[in-house]
C-alpha cells in the first residue's frame, strides 16, 4: 500500500500539506513528499483540487455475499426494545428496499416476553429469537459470540446496531469475530448506487470533520448508529413478523464475567446521550446553587441537565452528566449552554446538536461562534426571566386545555 | 501482576483552527499529544501496580515520533515502553490496530490486564479495546469508572452504563477501557521527565511480532475512508442583548416558531 502523488498533475498548491492532520506531507523542492507519519486517512486525496493524490491498496478477495438481508440488532432491557431499534428499522427498511432484500431483527435473551408484538405493523420480515439461560443477563462476551454465530448462519449483507453504551461495547467484538469492518457512531447511511455497498457517514475529530466509510470486500458491512438521529417508522396495520427460534451451543455462552450488581445512577437513570433537550451549565453559574434554576429550566423544557467539565471537576454535578471530549458526546434537538465558554473540548461533545442556544455574560465567549441563538446577559437575570415566561405560557396552555 | 496500557498519539484537536475564508480546518503545525483519555488508563495501570506490585508496560502503535507519547507514559510512572512501528502497520483501521496490538501483548506473554482509554479523540471509535479483547480471547469491561478490587484471579469494577452503574467481576486476563472518572492522573515531575528521556523505548516491527502480515495496516483493514468533508457551517449566531425580560421573550418566541419547545 502506498500514497501515490502524480507529480505531473500536482500544481504545488500545498493544500494537502496544510490539511494533513498528521503533518506527514512536506514540500521537497518541486515535489510533495510523504513522510512516515502518514496513516492513509485519505484527507489529502479528498481535498486535492487536481486529483493528483491516490491511495493504492492491495484488496483481499471479496467475501461471499450471502443471501443479503439487512439485520438489526434488537437491543432490549428486560424484553422491551430500545427506541434506537425502531430508528434502525426505519433506516433498515429503506436500505432493504433499495437492495431488494429482507429486513430482519435478532433478539437474544432468556424468558423474553412477546417481542413480536412490539414489532407489529413494521416492515420487519423475520425476527430471530435466541434464548438461553446464560443470556438472561446482558454480558458483552456471551452476547457477542451468540450474535457472531448467528451472523455466520444467516450471512446478512448489513448489520446495524445502536451506538448506545451496549452497542459500542458489543459490536466491536462481533466485528472482530466475523472478520469484518465496523463503522462507529454513524449519522448517515445510504447505498452507493454503482456498487450496492453501504456508505457509512460519521463525525470524527470531535465533530470537526465528517468521514464516509465503506467496507468493500468483507461481509457483513457493520455499523453502529447514533440514537435519535434516524426517524422511527410509522406502523401500518398489525401484521407481525415471522419468528424463527434458535438454540445456541452452550460453549458460546460460557464466560468469566459475573454481574454482581446493577443500580441506577445518583439521580435515577440518566443518559444525556439520548435526551431530546439538554440544558447545560458551566462555571459561569458560580456554584452548585446556580444549578437549581437551571434544573427548573430543564424541567420546563422537558429536558435533562448537563454540564461542562469545569463544574464536574469542581464536584457540582456528577460525571455522568459531563458533555465533551472526556465526557459524553450528545446530539439533542436543542442544547442550551448557560455560563459555558465553549472551549474546543466542550464543543467536541455537542457541536452536532441540531440547535444550540448560548447564554453568557461575555459577548466575546467562543460559544457564540457556533451557537445558533445567543443571549448576552447575566444568568441570574436571564434564567428567572425565561423560567417566569415559560411558566406563564404553560399555565395559559393548561387553562386552554380545560 | 503485569499490566499493559495501550496509548495512542493523536493530533491535538484543541489546536485545530478554522480557515475563515474557506471554512476548512487548518491543521498545519498541529502538535501531537498523548490521547487525553489514555492518561486515565496510564494512571489506572500505574496505581494498580503500585498497590499490588508488578510491572506497567506502555504499548503504542504509531509512527516513530509516537515515541514522545510513550516517554510521557514513562514520566507518568510506566516501567517499560514498546513502540510498534513499521510502514506495514500504517493505515490500520480498528480491526487491524487491535490485531497488531494483540500480537504484541501475546509476545509479552505473561500479561494479566490491559488498560485502554475509552476512545481516541481523532477517530472517536472506542472499538480498539473490545477488538483487542476478542483477538486475545479475553473478557472485557468497558466504561470502567472504579476499580473495586484486583487479585491475581479477577478484577471487580464499577462501570457506567446507559442505565446507571454495573458492578462486574471479570476473570483475568482481561481488557478494561476506562473513563475520566477513574482517577486524577499525576503530573509528571521534573525528575521523572528527565528519567523518561533516558529510558529506552523498545521498537518492534511487523517481523518482531508473531502475526499474519496480511492482517496488518491498510491492506489488512476491512474498512476504507472514501470521503472526508467538513460538516456544513452553521449560519451566524443571532444574538440578543439588553433587558433580560425582552431577550428572554425573543428567545422563547424563536424556539416556539421553530417548534423546539
Ligand atoms: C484534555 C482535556 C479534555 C477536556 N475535556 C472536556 C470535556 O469533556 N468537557 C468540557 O466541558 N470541557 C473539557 N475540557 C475543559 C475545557 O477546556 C474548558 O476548560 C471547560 O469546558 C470550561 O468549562 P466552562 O465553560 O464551564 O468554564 P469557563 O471556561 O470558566 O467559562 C465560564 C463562562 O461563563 C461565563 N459567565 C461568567 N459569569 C457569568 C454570569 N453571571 N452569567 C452568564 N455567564 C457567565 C463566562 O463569560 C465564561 O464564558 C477539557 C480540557 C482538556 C485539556
Ligand atoms: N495505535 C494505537 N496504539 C495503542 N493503543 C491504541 C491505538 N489506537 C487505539 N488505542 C487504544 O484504544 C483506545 C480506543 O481507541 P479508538 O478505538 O481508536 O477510539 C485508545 O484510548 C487506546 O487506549
Amino acid at each position: 500500500m502506498a500514497l501515490r502523488i502524480d507529480h505531473a498533475a500536482c500544481t504545488l498548491c500545498l493544500r494537502c500539506i496544510e490539511e494533513c492532520p498528521y503533518g506527514a506531507l512536506a514540500q521537497l523542492e518541486d515535489r510533495i513528499a510523504v513522510g512516515e507519519a502518514c496513516t492513509f486517512c485519505g484527507l489529502c486525496v479528498e481535498i486535492c483540487p487536481v486529483a493528483a493524490i491516490s491511495i493504492e491498496a492491495k484488496e483481499t478477495e471479496r467475501a461471499e455475499a450471502g443471501r443479503g438481508a439487512v439485520l438489526v440488532y434488537g437491543e432490549h432491557h428486560e424484553g422491551r426494545l430500545h427506541h434506537v431499534v425502531f430508528e434502525l428499522i426505519g433506516k433498515g427498511a429503506e436500505l432493504a428496499t433499495t437492495l431488494r432484500c429482507p429486513l430482519e431483527v435478532v433478539v437474544a435473551g432468556h424468558g423474553l416476553p412477546d417481542v413480536c408484538a412490539q414489532l407489529a405493523g413494521l416492515a420487519v420480515d423475520t425476527v430471530h429469537l435466541v434464548e438461553h439461560p446464560a443470556l438472561a443477563q446482558y454480558r458483552d462476551g456471551p452476547f457477542g459470540r451468540t450474535l457472531a454465530h448467528l451472523i455466520g448462519e444467516l450471512r446478512p449483507a448489513i448489520v446495524l446496531a445502536g451506538a448506545t453504551g451496549r452497542g459500542r461495547s458489543l459490536m466491536p467484538r462481533v466485528a472482530v469475530l466475523c472478520r469484518t469492518g465496523l463503522t462507529a457512531d454513524c449519522t448517515g447511511l445510504e447505498i452507493e448506487s454503482e456498487t450496492g455497498d453501504l456508505l457509512q457517514t460519521r463525525p470524527a475529530f470531535g465533530g470537526n470533520v465528517m468521514a464516509t466509510i465503506v467496507t468493500r470486500r468483507h461481509r457483513p458491512q457493520m455499523a453502529t448508529v447514533r440514537p435519535k438521529v434516524m426517524t422511527p417508522p410509522e406502523r401500518k396495520g398489525t401484521a407481525r413478523p415471522r419468528v424463527r427460534r434458535w438454540a445456541v451451543p452452550s460453549e458460546l455462552t460460557a464466560s468469566r464475567t459475573q454481574v454482581l450488581a446493577r443500580q441506577a445512577g445518583d439521580q435515577g437513570p440518566v443518559n444525556i446521550a439520548e435526551a431530546d433537550v439538554l440544558v447545560a451549565g458551566g462555571r459561569g453559574l458560580g456554584g452548585p446553587e446556580g444549578f437549581k434554576p437551571l434544573a427548573e429550566l430543564a424541567a420546563l423544557l422537558g429536558g435533562e441537565l448537563a454540564a461542562s467539565r469545569a463544574v464536574v471537576d469542581a464536584g457540582w454535578v456528577p460525571y455522568e452528566r459531563q458533555v465533551g471530549q472526556t465526557g459524553k458526546t450528545v446530539q439533542p434537538r436543542l442544547y442550551v449552554a448557560v455560563g459555558i465558554s465553549g472551549a474546543v473540548q466542550h464543543r467536541a461533545g455537542m457541536q452536532s446538536s441540531e440547535t444550540i442556544v448560548a447564554i453568557n455574560s461575555d459577548p466575546d465567549a467562543p460559544i457564540f461562534q457556533f451557537a445558533d441563538y445567543g443571549i448576552v446577559g447575566d444568568h441570574r437575570e436571564v434564567l428567572p426571566a425565561l423560567i417566569e415566561r415559560l411558566r406563564a405560557a404553560r399555565a395559559a396552555e393548561g387553562a386552554e386545555d380545560e | 501482576m503485569h499490566i499493559v496500557v495501550c496509548i495512542k498519539q493523536v493530533p491535538d484537536t484543541a489546536e485545530v483552527r478554522i480557515d475563515p475564508e474557506r471554512g476548512t480546518l487548518i491543521r498545519e503545525g498541529v502538535p501531537s499529544i498523548l490521547n487525553p483519555l489514555d492518561a486515565y488508563a496510564v494512571e489506572g495501570a500505574v496505581a494498580l501496580t503500585e498497590r499490588n506490585g508488578g510491572t506497567a508496560t506502555a504499548l503504542c502503535m504509531g509512527p516513530p515520533q509516537a515515541e514522545a507519547a510513550l516517554r510521557e507514559a514513562i514520566a507518568r510512572g510506566c516501567d517499560r515502553a514498546i513502540l510498534l512501528t513499521d510502514r506495514a502497520f500504517a493505515g490500520a483501521d480498528t480491526w487491524s490496530t487491535s490485531y497488531a496490538l494483540a500480537c504484541a501483548v501475546r509476545k509479552l506473554g505473561d500479561v494479566d490486564l490491559v488498560f485502554c482509554g475509552k476512545q481516541a479523540i481523532d477517530g472517536d471509535t472506542a472499538q480498539v479495546g473490545p477488538g483487542l479483547a476478542v483477538h486475545l480471547g479475553w473478557p472485557q469491561a468497558t466504561y470502567v469508572r472504579r476499580i473495586i478490587e484486583a487479585t491475581d484471579e479477577a478484577v471487580a469494577v464499577e462501570r457506567l452504563t446507559d442505565w446507571g452503574n454495573e458492578t462486574l467481576r471479570v476473570g483475568l486476563p482481561a481488557v478494561l477501557t476506562v473513563l475520566k472518572d477513574l482517577n486524577f492522573p499525576r503530573l509528571p515531575s521534573l525528575v521523572s521527565q528527565m528519567q523518561a528521556r533516558r529510558c529506552p523505548v523498545e521498537r518492534w516491527g511487523a517481523g518482531d511480532i508473531d502475526g499474519d502480515a496480511a492482517q496488518f495496516g491498510l491492506d489488512g483493514s476491512p474498512t476504507r475512508v472514501v470521503k472526508v468533508f467538513t460538516p456544513p457551517v452553521r449560519g451566524a449566531c443571532v444574538v440578543w442583548q439588553g433587558e433580560p425580560q425582552k431577550t428572554a421573550a425573543k428567545l422563547i418566541e424563536t424556539l416556539r416558531r421553530e417548534a423546539l419547545i
